[in-house]
């Protein structure tokens, strides 16, 4: 047991979370961007913008999120050179932000597209019937009410972005919490079970809170029908 | 509803003159960012014709592409079938009338869908790696991971299913003396199977997908197989790109097979397809589901 706390002195655990948080932070932030802009884009009357809403969507949401992660690192830092930062660690944190933040945005955009469908008729039609055009009803009328109703969905996107930063090891963030984890089992292997509960309850800790949270705050936020 | 024609009224001819409008303004958008994307690439060299005719070769495909291909395959059917079984399983656990199992199944449950996969992934490589039981490490931790996680979101969507039945289901089921296991077995979970079956596929585009974190642990799927072309013929770029596309052909028929089947099965059964989804990576759901 002495054994296993001393682990915890070598090598810092929280700090590597806290990497996680600030991944699932920054990824979260721009893909509900992103994501809000492309379901603007699906839902709108301009064919062409539909087309390459629905495109990015089916693109990125069939790619596997590793493959998106080392492309960052091998293909547009190893071969085209693009750099985010002048900072070489802080660039592949970039990086894994950037390929996060590609990948659920497309998640983002369905989740706001489900919202959407929640919103009754009758809304759109009054809205038009007051003469707002598309932006306009788009802005005051439907998406409030869609991102009350995408909470559930978007809650669900936030949990996988989570688990998901862990992927950024894929794109040589070293400091994160899975690669941590093998680290510290490569230099105790004796202990790899209790290293692997204390990284997978961390997650759990993580995870529970949001999940809790976002299933009350729909219910708290539904709008009454 | 269908979003796409509720938000704007059918267009008179002011609106058709500004949608032509947007429309050319998207189309040069797009038409903008393939020719970025095109200057990007011919200013680093990596259109020239030397760093794409490797995949007109049989070797590159022989050698890299396809066993990288199959392996991919052949670890994402194995996690299919077990975490199919695995969900059937915790999900009949989760279901059950004694209080222990529901108990425990849950939390199994909970804990694989809260736990990161890669995690998973890279305990059990190095645990089997160190323990000699199997062979392959890799292979199985792949498989492995995908099973515990998947197989718990499929218990979930078991779960789910059985309980969007009407309850007349059941109780016809027991009014003919069936135990209330019997009434599951053989009554409320294949139809809930029926009703889950897009959701389901989709699920198997996940671990499709998942399959891939394999690269981290150096299991030779076909992202890794695409890495080592790279390197060995400097085209990485267009490796990865390729692996991409194949990734994504794949996962795309299968989504659009879930959305076939979502609006195939809407007549079969009583069950009440899902609307929203468990899991952020499992929104990867059909589209029919998203109307309401």
């Amino acid at each position: 047991m002495d054994n296993f706390l001393t682990l915890f002195e070598t090598y810092n655990v929280p700090a590597a979370f806290w990497v996680n948080i600030q991944l699932t932070f920054w990824a979260a932030v721009w893909s509900l961007v992103l994501g809000t802009l492309l379901a603007l884009m699906r839902i709108s009357p301009i064919p062409s913008l539909q087309w390459l809403g629905a495109a990015y969507v089916n693109i990125f949401r069939n790619t596997p999120l590793t493959i998106i992660i080392a492309f960052g690192v091998l293909g547009l830092f190893g071969q085209l050179q693009v750099s985010l930062t002048d900072d070489f660690n802080l660039n592949f944190f970039r990086l894994a932000i950037l390929g996060l933040t590609i990948y659920h945005a497309a998640f983002v955009c369905e989740a706001i597209r489900s919202g959407v469908n929640t919103v009754p008729l009758g809304q759109a039609e009054a809205a038009r019937a007051i003469g707002l055009s598309f932006l306009p009803a788009a802005r005051l009328i439907i998406l409030p009410q869609a991102f009350r109703g995408a909470i559930a969905p978007l809650g669900n996107v936030l949990i996988a972005l989570i688990k998901n930063s862990t992927v950024a090891a894929a794109g040589s963030v070293a400091a994160e919490a899975s690669s941590l984890m093998k680290t510290m089992i490569e230099f105790r292997g004796d202990l790899v079970i209790p290293i692997f509960f204390t990284f997978a309850i961390g997650f759990v800790i993580l995870v529970i809170p949001v999940g809790l949270l976002t299933t009350w705050a729909s219910r708290r936020l539904a709008v009454a029908r | 509803m269908s979003a796409q024609n509720v938000l704007f009224d059918a267009p008179g001819p002011k609106s058709r003159r500004n949608i032509l409008i947007g429309n050319i303004i998207g189309a040069l958008l797009i038409a903008g960012l393939i020719a970025y994307v095109v200057f990007l690439l011919g200013g680093k060299g990596q259109l020239a014709a030397g760093k794409w005719t490797p995949f007109l070769e049989g070797r590159t495909w022989e050698f890299f592409l396809l066993p990288g291909l199959l392996s991919t395959l052949k670890a994402a059917a194995i996690a299919v079938v077990t975490s199919v079984l695995f969900g059937l399983i915790f999900g009949l656990g989760r279901l059950s009338h004694v209080k222990p199992i529901r108990w425990f199944a849950g939390l199994v449950v909970e804990f694989f869908r809260a736990v990161p996969v890669l995690l998973m992934m890279i305990f059990l490589w190095l645990a089997l790696g160190r323990s000699n039981l199997v062979e392959d490490a890799p292979f199985w931790a792949v498989v492995i991971a995908l099973t515990l996680y998947n197989g718990s979101v499929i218990a979930e969507l078991i779960r789910s299913g059985v309980q969007g039945l009407p309850k007349g289901q059941r109780e016809a089921g027991l009014a003919i003396g069936m135990t209330q296991m019997q009434s599951l077995r053989t009554i409320e979970v294949p139809q809930a199977l029926i009703a889950m079956l897009p959701a389901l596929v989709s699920q198997f585009v996940v671990i499709l997908k998942d399959s891939a974190l394999g690269y981290i642990i150096g299991f030779p799927e076909l992202l890794q197989n695409a890495r080592r072309l790279g390197v060995g013929e400097g085209n990485l770029l267009q490796s990865l790109l390729i692996a991409a596309v194949i990734f994504i052909v794949i996962n795309f028929a299968l989504s659009s097979l879930a959305t076939k089947l979502s609006t195939l099965l809407s007549f079969r059964s009583k069950g009440r397809a899902r609307d929203e989804t468990l899991d952020g990576i499992a929104a990867a759901e059909p589209e029919g589901t998203l109307s309401r």
